[in-house]
Order: structure tokens, then sequence, then C-alpha cells
């Protein structure tokens, strides 16, 4: 059975309609990125498959693991082991990240019919989770991601996903803002994470990160649309013809 | 109509008789004189005066309380022990309706020379200790609350610490209101004088019952010579329908350093004010914390006076606001002509959960030097919906998740208290009012 599935998904925020009739099949250990231009619907899509409310589904159906995901809370998804990192991960002073994670993970287990993690278990959980990712152990005791560099954000994100360690996790342009060097860590910890059962859908706007985490499928987003799908060579067919060359291919096919 | 004025007010025309039965001194007498003269110049403050804008007091006005009497035995000491928030192994006075009450107080073990007890019986046991203090900070001629608590004062907490000595255990001070038909008023008054280099903690209480809707118009002085070092605490816990309006007064020496942590979480209209006026070199740190819900209204009040050079004051004040309670805060920052290099700095923020729920908030800068340092300032806010979804995506319950970022918005002022029973418990109660919030 397929990890997941998007049959003909409409959304929409503030009365303008953003996807347009998504289809999509993602199977146990696959890799999707999709990519598009901004506006295209890459974060939309993200976003309705985490739960976030801001954004009304009209149509179409979400079936993960054979479930209705749709009617799930977005917290109730997360249990059931979908995991977003943030585009824009969010600061919340006062919070250490320690209390997050613990707390977080703790509930994940329960869901699962798991014992929770005292703190000290919990710790060695997370200490080699944060060699992984080359963070500085300090990170723990300060507040979820207050204060922290856009590389440090983007890092603590994808170190929440191995803590986690959920099936299906998205990346919401989890490249835009980071140097190289970051870019490698980030991509390291997450080609970590591949397994015969975890999934992934890698959101990017640059050819660039699919370097480091190579696709399975590139699907290519236009006006709440897949309009193109292919290997990992469509995204370096993007590279060199830009979205516009891409746009304008499809606008004669349609006509 | 018959506005309040020309009703028969019950404190005037209780005076005389309660003169005649209270014993002091001829110099209390004539204290007590003048401030009821005062009050029945005053009045009660409407909400046409400035400083009671936001906060209408005609409830309190219009009650014809009763004086609070000494009821022993209304409260035993394991019921005490479990309404308490401060370590009890601490020396502790209890007073009951105002009246000081030796049975559920115990000393604990105080340095030598420490003095601590019955305002009223040191008074009249060793009054020049009390003398060259007692109403000559707390100021009554613009105040009417604090001219009627020092009119109409029975007992109080009086703790003196001589020079050089330092208490480290903290002392708690308890105000048990019993409640009762008819409603009872209590004017507690309590002196605490730290001498030259010497060093205490008072922690405040303030309880009663529930649906109860007695007053308390306590008035607090705090002197300290130079270099000494005060940390108070005063814990507003009364019944839900009470009220509750009162004054900390502190008087602070050269180099000395004063912190205040002002903590309300009960009563039906509270007012709370805390003053303190500054010597040279003088470190001020005033924190507060209110959490208010249903129809609650807390009003807090904060003056700073830097009257000398090098001065320097910090306040943090932070509000949880809930259902259609009401809240003020009026931090106001005196600089003198004189203060040069005085480093000021307020902050205010409330959190509001409800759409009924209102803050007034203002900051008040009367700045006469020139070479200085003052920085304030307010927010009013919501729980942040980006915040809320970044926890569920972690798989955090939603109301989970808003009790979580209640709570964090409250903690930097929680983590401040130094107390560690005291702090420990007000996590707790933080929690079970969330908890209870969205039952």
């Amino acid at each position: 059975m397929s990890l997941l599935e998007i049959r003909n998904l409409h959304a929409r925020v503030g009365g303008r309609e953003i996807l347009k009739g998504i289809d999509l099949t993602i199977q146990p250990g696959e890799v999707h990125a999709i990519m598009g231009p901004n506006g295209s619907g890459k974060s939309t899509l993200a976003q309705v498959l985490s739960g976030r409310d801001l954004y009304e589904v009209t149509g179409g159906e979400v079936l993960f693991d054979g479930r209705n995901l749709l009617e799930l809370s977005p917290e109730d998804r997360a249990r059931e082991g979908i995991f977003l990192a943030f585009q824009y991960p969010v600061e919340i002073p006062g919070v250490s990240n320690l209390y997050f994670l613990k707390a977080a993970l703790n509930t994940i287990r329960k869901h699962k019919g798991l014992p929770e993690l005292d703190a000290m278990d919990f710790l060695g959980v997370v200490q080699e989770k944060m060699a992984l990712m080359e963070m500085d152990e300090s990170l723990l005791n300060r507040a979820v991601n207050t204060g922290f560099s856009g590389g440090e954000k983007k890092r603590n994100e994808i170190f929440q996903m191995a803590v986690l360690e959920p099936r299906f996790a998205i990346l919401d342009e989890t490249d835009s803002g980071l140097d190289i060097d970051a870019l490698k860590i980030v991509a390291n910890g997450v080609n970590s994470l591949r397994s015969p059962e975890r999934s992934m859908l890698v959101v990017t706007h640059y050819q660039r990160l699919l370097n480091y985490i190579v696709p399975d499928f590139v699907h290519v987003l236009a006006e709440g649309r897949i309009v193109k799908s292919g290997d990992k060579n469509l995204a370096l067919e993007l590279e060199e013809t830009g979205y516009a060359g891409l746009e304008e291919a499809e606008a004669f096919e349609r006509a | 109509m018959t506005s309040v004025a020309e009703q028969p007010n019950p404190y005037l025309a209780n005076f005389p008789a309660f003169a005649a039965r209270i014993s002091g001194q001829a110099w209390t007498q004539r204290l007590r004189e003048s401030a009821i003269e005062r009050f029945a110049e005053l009045g009660f403050p409407t909400t046409r005066d400035e400083e009671w804008r936001f906060t209408n007091v005609a409830p309190i006005a219009r009650a014809a309380f009763e004086p609070a009497a000494y009821t022993p035995h209304a409260i035993t000491p394991e019921q005490l022990d479990r309404r308490l928030f401060a370590d009890s192994s601490a020396c502790r006075l209890v007073f009951v309706n105002g009246h000081f009450a030796a049975e559920l107080s115990c000393a604990g073990k105080m340095p030598a020379g420490v003095r601590t007890g019955s305002l009223a019986r040191v008074l009249a046991e060793q009054p020049a200790l009390v003398e060259p203090h007692l109403a000559r900070y707390a100021a009554f001629e613009n105040h009417a609350f604090v001219a009627l608590n020092t009119a109409l004062w029975e007992d109080g907490g009086f703790v003196w610490v001589p020079k050089g000595v330092v208490v480290e255990a903290p002392i708690h001070l308890v105000f048990v209101s019993t409640g009762g038909a008819p409603p009872a008023v209590s004017h507690p008054r309590t002196l605490i004088v730290a001498e030259r280099a010497s060093q205490v903690t008072i922690v405040e209480s303030y309880l009663g019952p529930g649906g109860e809707g007695y007053f308390t118009n306590p008035v607090t002085e705090i002197s300290t010579g130079e270099g000494a070092i005060v940390d108070h605490y005063k814990l507003q816990r009364e019944g839900d329908d009470a009220f509750h309006v009162g004054t900390v007064q502190a008087q602070l020496g050269r180099s000395a350093n004063f912190t205040s942590h002002s903590i309300s979480l009960g009563g039906a209209l509270v007012r709370s004010d805390t003053n303190a006026v500054l010597s040279e070199g003088t470190e001020v740190t005033l924190n507060g914390f209110y959490l208010a819900a249903g129809r609650q209204h807390v009003d807090h009040h904060i003056a700073v006076d830097h009257a000398k050079p090098h001065g320097a004051s910090h306040e943090l004040y932070k509000g949880i606001l809930d259902g259609k309670a009401s809240a003020v805060f009026n931090g106001r920052i005196l600089v003198r002509k004189d203060a040069q290099k005085t480093d000021a700095k307020q902050t205010n923020k409330n959190l509001v959960l409800s759409e009924d729920a209102v803050i007034n908030t203002k900051p008040e800068l009367q700045i006469y030097a020139d070479d200085v340092r003052c920085t304030h300032g307010a927010t009013i806010g919501q729980l942040d919906p980006e915040g809320i979804f970044y926890l569920q995506s972690r798989g955090i319950g939603k109301e989970e998740a808003r009790d979580l970022l209640t709570y964090a918005f409250a903690r930097d002022v929680i983590d401040r208290i130094r107390v560690e029973p005291l702090r420990e418990r007000l996590e707790q109660v933080l929690f079970e009012r969330l908890h209870d919030h969205r039952q």
C-alpha cells in the first residue's frame, strides 16, 4: 500500500484557490521533490498536509497509510508520523528546546504505545542526534528557536525530525537561506534518516539542494497543479530552462 | 438621588469609639486623628481622580464594612499550612482579621538582635523602635486608603534587623481573613526596618475564603539603612469576592538593594501600590505578576522616586487576563533634578486570552535631570497562532500548546522569585489555573 495518496486536492486561503487539483502518490521509502516558482502552491501543499487551519480544503482527499488524513488534527497527524520541517521555524520564548522536544517525543511514544523516556534516556537520544547535526548542546537549554540564526533554525528542524523519527517528512524550503556548509550538514542529516519505511517530500525552489538530497521523483508545480513529473534529471533540466520556459511549454500543450 | 458623600460615613462615625478603645501612645493617637481628618476631607476617590481613573472603588465606598473581629480558632494550623505557599519552617507571623494570632505563629530561629512580632505589642513595649518610622514614609495626605489604614490599624507585622545582620530564612507575614457576615474590613499595618548592611527576605501573604465580600486594606512601610538588602514578596490570594487595596512604601538608604515582587492572583477588586524612594546609588527591582479571570479587576500602581544620583530601577510587570477580567498598570518614574546618572527601565507585558478582557497600561515618566537613561515599554498581545501550530505539528495537543505558551509568557517573571517553595507553588497554581480554565 502506498504511504501517502493525494487525490485531486483543492485548497484555498482567504477565498483564493491555491491548490487546483493535486494528484500524488508516494510509496514507503521514496523521496519526492516538489519544485516550482514562487506562488505555485508548494508551501500551501506542505501546510495543508500538516493540518494548518489557515487553509481550507475544498475538494479531493488525502490518504495516509490508507486513512483519511484530512480529518485528523495537526497533533494527531504528528503522532501518526507526519513531520513538517518549517520554512520559517517559529520562535517560542520561555520554552526550552529540551522541554519542548521531550514533551513532543513522549507524546508520540505514548501514542505508539511505547513507554515514555525519562530525562536520562532522553538525553542519550538527543546527544547522538545533536552530534549528527553538528549542533552545540547548549542549544538544548535555550528557548525554542529564540535568537537562533537562520542556519541554526533549519538545523534544529532536522534535528527534531531525527529525534521524532517520523514516517513521512515534509521539508518546506529547508535549503532557503543556507550557505553551502550548512546545506551539506542539513542534507547529511536528512540522508541519514532515509530508510525503506520513511518517505519524504522535499519542497524547494532551487535544484541545488537536490544535488545533496537525491530524489527518486521530481514534480513541477505551477499554478496549483503538478504540470510535469520525472526523475532527478527533471530538476537539472529545470535548472537549464527555468520555470518560465516550462510554463510556456505547459501553455502550449494545453492550447 | 443621594450621593455617597451625603450618606453617614461609617468610618467617621465609628472612629471616636475606636480611638477610645485602642491603646497606644499619645503620638499615635494624634496620628490616628489627623489621618481620619484627612480621610474625611479626601473621601473615597472616584474615577475622576487621575490616579483612580480605571479603578472604580464605589463598591468599597458603598459597602458598610464592620471592623473585623479577632476570631480565635477560626482557622487551625493545619488549615493554614495547606493554604500557605512559603516554606513553613521559616519564621511566621500570622494575623487573623488583622489581629495577631500568637498560637498560629512561630518565631523560628532568628539571629541575635533581630526583632519580629506584632507591631501593636512592640509599640506598647518599645515605642522608641516604632516612632522614628511609623507613618513617616507612607504619606496619607493624598491617599484615602492609606489615611484610613493609618487611622484604623489595629496590628500587623514588625520586623527589625540590626546593623550587619543577615537573616537567611524568609520571614513570612500571613494575613488571613475569615469572612462571615456582615462583611468586615481589616487594616493591617506592617513596619520593616533593615539597618545598615543587613539583609532580610519578607513574604507577605494575603488570603481569605471565596464567596465573601470582605475588605483588606493593608499598608507596609519598609525602611532600609545604607547598603541593606531587602527582598520583599507580596502574594495576594484573597477570596474571589474580596476587596483588597494595599500600599507598600519603601524608603531606601544609600547603596541599598531593594527587590519587590507583587503577585496578584485573587480578589474581585484589587489595587496594589508599590512605591520606592531611592538614595544615592540605590538599586531597586520591582517585579510583578497578575493573573485575572472572570470579572476580576487588578490595578498595580508603581512609583519610583529617583531622588539622588546613580540610582537604578528595573521594573518588569507581566499579566495574564482571561474572561471579562480587567487590569491596570501604571508605572511612574520620577527622576529629580539632582538624580544624575539614573538608570531606569520599565517593562509591562500583557497576555490577553479572551475577547472581553481589558488592560490599561500607562507609563508616567517625569525626568528633571539631564544625564540619565530611562526606557519604558508596554505590550499587549495574544497567544501566537503560529507558535500553537508549531507545537501541534510536533504532536503536542492544542490545549497543552496554549497552556505551554501561556506559562512560557509568565516564566521569566516567575523565575525571578528567589524563595524556592514560593516559586514552585506558584508554578503549580499557574498550571492548575490554566487547567481549570479549559474545563
